[in-house]
């Protein structure tokens, strides 16, 4: 991308609703450009700022769009940042949990987007229906046209509910709810579990990893259980993970299991889903019966990844370069969060959301002055899970960018977990959402 | 010959004082800031910390990356942080220190 051009471009272009494709444009720039110097500083002039270095458009307003959005203003200054988000306040999917053990409200994990106006992003309610990454812009529902010259993908994940039986329509009718993307399925999982009758059974399914949020859904037993221990004596939280054993915090979950719920959480290894009818869960040489059945179904990059075709490994997940969270596959698509093909032992997180974030950001702003990016990236991840309604634990690790594989590794000796749950890491806890979330939205 | 001697260490001391700055000035300019990004998702963007997370804004240098250290080699206890500093080189805390300590504490 030529800098001049782009400057000529923004100039020209920024107070027009224009959505010309890319060639046409190119044609109008030669010919703006043909109006001489003269014109050009006259354009330059108007405005008490230097001239846009370049148009970004950022889709998805959650842990990694958000912060890409503010960050890109941070550190850019002056360049076109737009944030196109369907919702009209951010829900924080980490903490949620809390919520549906009934120890937080919903409003607790709610943030508005009105504040990331002091950065100087732009906000746009709405949905994105397509991507044209040949005409660098996206089209909205309401048939509006946002230009790019480059282009954040943060969808976060959609399920892939066909592999078990009658999944999909139970989901689709809300009978089943997965409350894997925090909003309005968070409070009704909540209302299920207080309504069930004291002494029934709570059923949560664990896909095979992986998938958002690896520690997740055994927090969510945790908080559950809490929730049962104290208001509905006798009832029971079954814990079926396709997975050969507890994926994340192990040890951990073991004792918080043991030690706080013990009669309350039975966890079962390789229960792989295979069927859903009613509230009953069937597998292989089982069928369970729950009162309240909580699907965590199996996961890959949202729908709008896949229609822009950065979706190339496996048909699930978007292969990124680490240096500037570009898509492998379509040139000027930089994707986030948990919708990527992960690196060696990297989570699919908010923290780590927002840690690539700032590595896409830092390198757009590069991109679009012709400079080189940084080529030694670091990321890390911090993610706490609760275990009682005050106790945490944690899981860290610290990823630095490798450049003989072109990848980020973990190193080796640092990262871990804690030592035993306390009440301090669970203050914590609540630090580290009150401070991503003023990090991600001002 | 002593005068020479010491000329020629005089010559070379100047090299190197030259020297070193010219490096500093060929690495990133934005690798520290990019460096200190990551931690702020517990202790806020630039180090503005909210609730019980430490400020790191505006921190003298030498007394952050002290800390940092003591955390590194395990001889203060921590219950994150000891394991965390481990994930940075010597170099990469001590561009972070100077950052944190180049931002305005929150009045």
């Amino acid at each position: 991308m030529n800098v001049s051009s782009l400057r000529i471009r923004s100039d020209r272009m920024n107070s027009t609703p224009s959505t010309l494709p890319s060639p046409s444009r190119r044609a109008l720039l030669g010919a703006t450009a043909t109006l001489g110097a003269t014109s050009l500083a006259g354009c330059a002039s108007i405005g008490s700022s230097a001239p846009s270095i370049g148009r970004v458009v950022v889709v998805g307003g959650g842990y990694g769009g958000a912060t890409a959005a503010r960050y890109l203003k941070r550190w850019g200054g002056n360049i076109d940042v737009t944030l196109v988000e369907r919702e009209a306040a951010f829900v924080s999917c980490p903490i949620s949990n809390l919520v549906i053990g009934g120890h937080k409200q919903i409003g607790d994990v709610t943030r508005s987007y009105d504040s990331l106006a002091a950065s100087g992003v732009k906000r746009v309610q709405g949905d994105v229906v397509a991507i044209d990454a040949a005409a660098r812009k996206v089209r909205l529902r309401s048939g509006a046209e946002l230009p790019y010259d480059r282009l954040v993908l943060s969808p976060g994940i959609d399920f892939n509910p066909n592999s078990v039986g009658g999944l999909k329509a139970a989901l689709d009718s809300g009978r089943i709810l997965h409350s894997w993307k925090a909003g309005p399925q968070t409070v009704a999982l909540r209302r299920q579990i207080e309504s069930m009758r004291t002494g029934g059974v709570v059923a949560i399914t664990i896909p095979k990893a992986p998938y958002r949020c690896p520690p997740g859904p055994y927090e969510r037993a945790c908080m559950v259980a809490s929730y049962l221990k104290a208001n509905k004596p006798g009832s029971k939280v079954l814990v079926l993970d396709a997975n050969p054993e507890i994926i994340s915090k192990k040890g951990l979950f073991e004792k918080a299991f043991a030690e706080h719920y013990k009669g309350i959480i039975e966890y079962r290894p390789n229960a792989e889903l295979k069927e859903v009818s009613g509230t009953t869960a069937k597998f292989d040489f089982e069928d369970v019966r729950a009162d309240v059945l909580n699907v965590i179904p199996e996961q890959r990059a949202a729908d709008l990844a896949v229609q822009a075709g950065v979706v190339n490994v496996n048909q699930r997940w978007a292969a990124v370069n680490w240096l500037t969270m570009e898509s492998t596959t379509v040139p000027n698509v930089h994707v986030l969060g948990d919708a990527t093909f992960p690196a060696p032992l990297m989570p699919k997180s908010g923290h780590m959301a927002n840690q690539q974030a700032k590595v896409a950001a830092a390198a757009i702003i590069q991109l679009l002055k012709g400079e080189p990016v940084n080529s030694a990236p670091v990321v890390m991840n911090t993610c706490y899970s609760f275990v009682t309604a005050t106790d945490v634990v944690h899981v860290a690790s610290v990823h630095q960018y490798d450049a003989k594989d072109k990848t980020f590794k973990t190193v080796p000796g640092s990262g871990g977990v804690s030592a035993q749950a306390s009440a301090l890491e669970g203050r914590y806890a609540l630090a580290w959402a009150d401070n991503i979330w003023a990090d991600m939205l001002g | 010959m002593t005068r020479s001697l010491a000329s020629l260490i005089g010559i070379g001391a100047l090299a190197l004082s030259l020297h070193a700055p010219a490096q500093a000035q060929a690495a990133d300019p934005n690798l520290a800031r990019n460096l200190a990004a990551t931690c702020a998702n517990c202790h806020g963007t630039d180090g503005q910390a909210r609730g019980e997370a430490a400020p790191l804004a505006g921190m003298p240098e030498q007394r952050l990356l002290n800390t940092l250290s003591l955390y590194r080699n395990g001889t203060l206890p921590a219950t994150i942080m000891h394991q965390i500093t481990k994930g940075y080189t010597e170099d990469q805390l001590k561009l972070i220190a100077g950052y944190f300590a180049a931002q305005k504490p929150r009045q």
